[in-house]
């Protein structure tokens, strides 16, 4: 039986999109078999970050609305082939997603994949609630800034209160923190809050911290999840983050930037 | 040294410590807001229907500001009364 788990911010921009590709190939490469779903109606966007774009025929709204099978709808990753993508509707809007048609999708999934990668839109309205609804855990991805750390405690406050585990009584949402673009240069400044300040603030367990990275702008540039970058800082981070979704005891670092022959020779004369 | 440092300490308070200070504050009023429905907007409604038991009110005349702290919130509340032709009590016993 599948865990469902929600990517999910409130806010918009933060990585929600960038993480789900990145956990789901990550899940993938342990040898899991991952669905990443799209839930963010008309703004489709996890199909080129996967890099599958040109091959979306259906989509999840076709396969709610009955147009189309679970199976034609669903497209096998080229480079992992447990690894799937659902796409959404471009077309579309959020009203084409009803509770009991994202159910009937999520149980057929349940039967056929280890882990089912939900990619909430941005916000609190529709899409990011039927997104989180039938979630088992949550990765609640977090800027280390005011306006997303505020945004991540509303959607905490979500979590626990509207989804179907809290309505039915069958216990929390698991949910976990993702810190995304973290600059331990800035927070050795002070412009940046700590990872405890944030952990303190928000009182979740930390997944992972993703540092900033140009990697991520690269795999996203090309369509491929950061996770295939294993030398890259980023791409190294959302395996550890991996690692402990799938519950292993791994110590917490900030791996730091991989730094070219020059810029290593660069510092040593400094 | 106790000068000193009374004088330093707002320079020392880094950005980062800003926010998180601005954050917990925040975050304290807004988790228990959001166990109760609004109240604000009752309060108003129910401050205005009794001032205009015995006053004469308009139903713009009742200005509500909460001013949220960390020890301590104030809440301010204006009411508008009218001038001396509207200010006579109504059905004065």
């Amino acid at each position: 039986m599948a865990k469902i788990i929600v990517v999910t911010s409130g806010k918009g921009g933060v990585g929600k999109t960038t993480s789900t590709a990145a956990i789901g190939a990550g899940l993938a490469m342990r040898g899991k078999k991952t669905v990443v779903i799209d839930f963010d109606v008309g703004l489709r966007n996890l199909d080129m970050i996967m890099g599958c774009e040109r091959r979306v025929v259906f989509d999840f709204i076709n396969v709610i609305q009955g147009d189309a099978k679970i199976k034609q709808a669903l497209i096998t990753d080229r480079r992992l082939e447990n690894l799937s993508i659902l796409p959404t509707s471009q077309t579309r809007d959020k009203d084409a997603l009803t509770k009991e048609g994202v159910e009937k999708v999520l149980n057929e999934l349940r039967e056929q994949f280890d882990y089912i990668i939900c990619d909430s839109p941005a916000g609190i309205e529709r899409g990011a609630h039927l997104a989180m609804y039938y979630a088992d855990e949550a990765v609640v991805v977090t800027n280390p800034e005011v306006s997303s750390v505020r945004d991540s405690d509303r959607v905490l406050g979500l979590l626990s209160a509207k989804t179907n585990r809290a309505e039915k009584g069958e216990g929390e949402v698991k949910s976990h923190l993702l810190l995304t673009r973290y600059d331990p240069a800035r927070v050795a400044r002070g412009e940046m809050m700590k990872v405890d300040d944030i952990l303190e603030i928000l009182s979740i367990p930390l997944l992972g911290i993703i540092p900033e990275s140009t990697a991520v702008l690269k795999a996203s540039n090309v369509g491929t999840p950061v996770t295939f970058d294993t030398k890259s800082n980023a791409g190294k981070a959302y395996e550890d983050a991996v690692s402990r979704l799938i519950g292993e005891q791994l110590e917490m670092k900030i791996q730091p930037e991989r730094q070219g022959l020059f810029q290593r020779l660069l510092r040593r004369t400094a | 040294m106790s000068m000193l440092n009374f004088f330093r300490r707002p320079r020392n308070l880094t950005s980062a410590d800003s926010a998180k200070e601005r954050l917990q504050i925040l975050l304290s009023h807004e988790r228990t807001d959001r166990s109760s429905p609004e109240y604000l907007p009752m309060l108003q409604r129910d401050i205005l229907e009794v001032i205009q038991r015995y006053m004469r009110v308009g139903d713009e005349g009742v200005d509500i500001k909460l001013e949220r702290g960390e020890e301590l919130s104030t809440l301010e509340i204006n009411i508008e009364l009218p001038g001396k032709s509207g200010a006579e009590a109504r059905g004065a016993a």
